[in-house]
């Protein structure tokens, strides 16, 4: 049971890695963009490389202080219990407010690294991986698997594993998608197969967060 | 919103010139008297229907003295690009500034046949969120509608410069001024942008006691209107370079960027040179360093005229100067469209090169002395002024008046609406199509042209055409 359950919450890192990979608002069409405007294939990965490090970047903000949270262990079903509100509470926002930031429009398009990271803050997109994060933490711990004095370096760890294979998985459907429409589908593409996952988005976050939430309440 | 993005957005150019043939235009009528309100009407231009030509619809203000003149789209092709962060906009409201009272006017035009008007911003909005006053050019960017002004506060918009100002592109609410460092841009008219190169042009007409009451001709003769182009980092909303083309070449109105934005140049169309009369086309590009140039490309003569023939204004010349009043560039960024509107001629130039480009086609019609008829006989007023080209680059369509006041100091009298359409051949040149002649309504000057679905001077594209 445990075991199962620990798997799926691995898969729930790489399924929301390929889901944000996937989106076009996270950023593929600029990969293509880069290696159709400078005519050089190898603008592509290099464009996809710098999405990916803002992406990552704006996972380990999320998680990282999370971590460092861990060692206060006799909080952790309320730590737990809190993100899991914070997330529901961001998809509810993002529920109700359709509207797009408008400071995401005045990065410059050289600066990609800086606005996918931008951009997977504004989105709530870290904080659909905390209640997965810290779901992986909490087994982990209950397993036995830790001495609690290697705790908190143990939780930094697995937070920087987390936020690399979620990012891998990111990187890799976008990839994928670039590569895809650059080499065989064409821009064509991204007119027909661009769908509004606005909605989608935010009541993915909440589903999550109430998940987490609901996860945390029956541990103890 | 859209659950898919609006079927009208295209990622490149190229693209965009596969869309479906346009079936409707919409074209702006004005008052040139004020005694009606302005309207804008919407044209049938499908040759299978039995209204081809006709007005088939017509929304008209609840107010006078607006003064119509450009107007846009709410949204176009550059939301296709995930750094607009809008893809699922419609296209579906016409923005539509009053040159002389600074109204706006948003008309949804979902059911063109039914289109109505959806929100009015007034006057008082406009100066009191931006400082700016007499709104004139359109376009979907980065942080929304950006909307440029031809007037700075004041009664009589010179209390300040004019600039560009930013509208949201759902809300319709102004948000404010665009610039946060104008360096000398101190007039206005037209702007455009590379949107993922980052750079934005502007241009200069003059300041509104130089246009409001009809042209200003020792303004003129002594090179006070504007002769200056404007580069701007887009994003970071700074002027980064100004090239003065020469005080003598005297207003530089329209800017038309290659559509293609790995292409880094465009053109800039220039209405008269003091010096000779001639009108002429800058072509401007950007270098590996980042700055801009411009050169002289094209230079169209004044023709000779007897002073009996001329109005006021140019019995001192014996000529008829050709004045450009207006430019567009085709979305595969071959033809250089150029209205002639003193000389009564609409110019098609091959661009390929636009270092040298090269007379492909014209069309004679109206004209200051030639006053050419137009095929089906019927007097065409004017000259050929406000063109646009359907996506697929094989209609031409333009209209006659130029701006209320100016008309009738170069074409003395009423001389009626128009709006004509040129066919363009296979290897180039242009051909006026008998069939197609629009009868405004009367008392009416038309002005700027929309194509159903998008034309050639209002999508910005975010991906190359390759």
């Amino acid at each position: 049971m445990e075991d199962t359950s620990l798997t799926a919450l691995w898969w729930a890192v790489i399924a929301s890695g390929l889901y944000h990979g996937l989106n076009p608002g996270m950023g593929w069409p600029l990969a293509v963009s880069a290696a159709l405007m400078e005519r050089r294939a190898l603008a592509l990965p290099r464009a996809l490389v710098l999405l990916a490090a803002g992406h990552l970047a704006a996972m380990l903000v999320i998680l990282l202080p999370f971590s460092m949270m861990a060692a206060l262990i006799s909080l952790e079903r309320e730590i737990r219990i809190g993100a899991a509100c914070l997330v529901i509470a961001m998809g509810l926002y993002l529920l109700i407010n359709t509207r797009h930031p408008r400071f995401l429009a005045r990065i410059s398009p050289a600066k990609l690294g800086l606005w996918s990271f931008l951009v997977a803050i504004a989105h709530g997109a870290g904080l659909m991986l905390l209640p997965i994060y810290l779901g992986i933490c909490a087994m982990e711990q209950e397993a036995g698997h830790v001495a609690a004095g290697a705790l908190m370096g143990t939780d930094v760890r697995m937070a920087l594993i987390v936020a690399g294979v979620h990012t891998f998985a990111m990187a890799f459907a976008g990839g994928l998608m670039a590569v895809g429409v650059y080499i065989w589908l064409g821009l064509r593409f991204l007119q027909k197969a661009w769908f509004n996952l606005d909605r989608v988005w935010a009541a993915s976050l909440v589903i999550v967060g109430l998940f987490a939430l609901a996860l945390a309440l029956r541990s103890f | 919103m859209n659950l898919r993005p609006d079927p009208s957005f295209y990622p490149t150019a190229r693209m965009a010139m596969e869309a479906p043939v346009e079936k409707l235009a919409f074209t702006l009528m004005l008052s040139p008297d004020f005694s009606q309100p302005d309207g804008l009407a919407v044209v049938n231009v499908d040759p299978e229907s039995p209204d081809y030509g006709k007005i088939v619809h017509t929304v008209f203000m609840p107010n006078k003295g607006d003064e119509f003149h450009h107007f846009g789209w709410n949204a176009c092709s550059s939301a296709l690009s995930p750094l607009t962060g809008h893809a699922f906009l419609e296209r579906r409201y016409l923005i539509i500034p009053g040159i002389r009272s600074s109204r706006i006017y948003v008309v949804d035009v979902k059911e063109p046949l039914q289109a109505k008007i959806h929100k009015i911003i007034e006057p008082e909005e406009v100066f009191a969120k931006t400082g700016y006053s007499r709104p004139h050019t359109i376009h979907c960017g980065p942080e929304g509608i950006y909307v440029s002004t031809l007037g700075g506060g004041g009664a009589d918009g010179t209390d300040g410069p004019p600039g560009i100002f930013i509208m949201d592109c759902e809300t319709f609410d102004i948000l404010g001024r665009y610039e946060m460092d104008r360096g000398i841009q101190d007039k206005h008219y037209d702007f455009w942008w590379n949107l993922p190169r980052d750079y934005m042009v502007s241009s200069e007409w003059g300041l509104p006691p130089q246009f409001e009451n009809g042209i200003v001709a020792e303004d003129l003769l002594s090179n006070k209107y504007g002769h200056k182009i404007h580069f701007w980092d887009l994003r970071g909303r700074r002027n980064i370079q100004t090239i003065d083309l020469g005080e003598n070449h005297q207003m530089a109105l329209e800017i038309r960027p290659a559509h293609d934005p790995a292409k880094q140049y465009g053109f800039c169309g220039v209405v008269v040179d003091t010096t000779n009369l001639q009108g002429s086309i800058f072509t401007w590009w950007r270098k590996d360093d980042g700055t801009f140039e411009a050169k002289k490309t094209i230079t169209i003569d004044p023709q000779p005229a007897d002073p009996a023939d001329l109005p006021e204004l140019l019995k001192g010349f014996s000529a008829v100067p050709p004045l450009v009043t207006d430019i567009d560039l085709s979305l595969d960024d071959k033809y250089l469209y150029v209205a002639c509107w003193g000389t009564g001629e609409m110019h098609q130039y091959d661009v390929s090169d636009p270092m040298k480009p090269t007379l492909a086609g014209k069309v004679e019609i109206g004209g200051i002395v030639r006053k050419t008829k137009h095929p089906n006989g019927r007097d065409f007023g004017y000259g050929p002024q406000m063109v646009e080209i359907s996506r697929d680059g094989k209609r031409v369509y333009w209209t006659n008046s130029l701006y209320s006041t100016w008309d009738d100091q170069f074409y003395p009298g009423d001389r009626g609406a128009a709006m004509v359409m040129a066919r363009v051949g296979e290897g180039g040149g242009l051909n006026l199509d008998p069939d197609f002649w629009v009868e405004f309504p009367k008392g009416y000057r038309s002005h700027q042209i929309r194509l159903e679905g998008g034309d050639c001077s209002t999508d910005s594209f975010c991906f190359p055409s390759v």
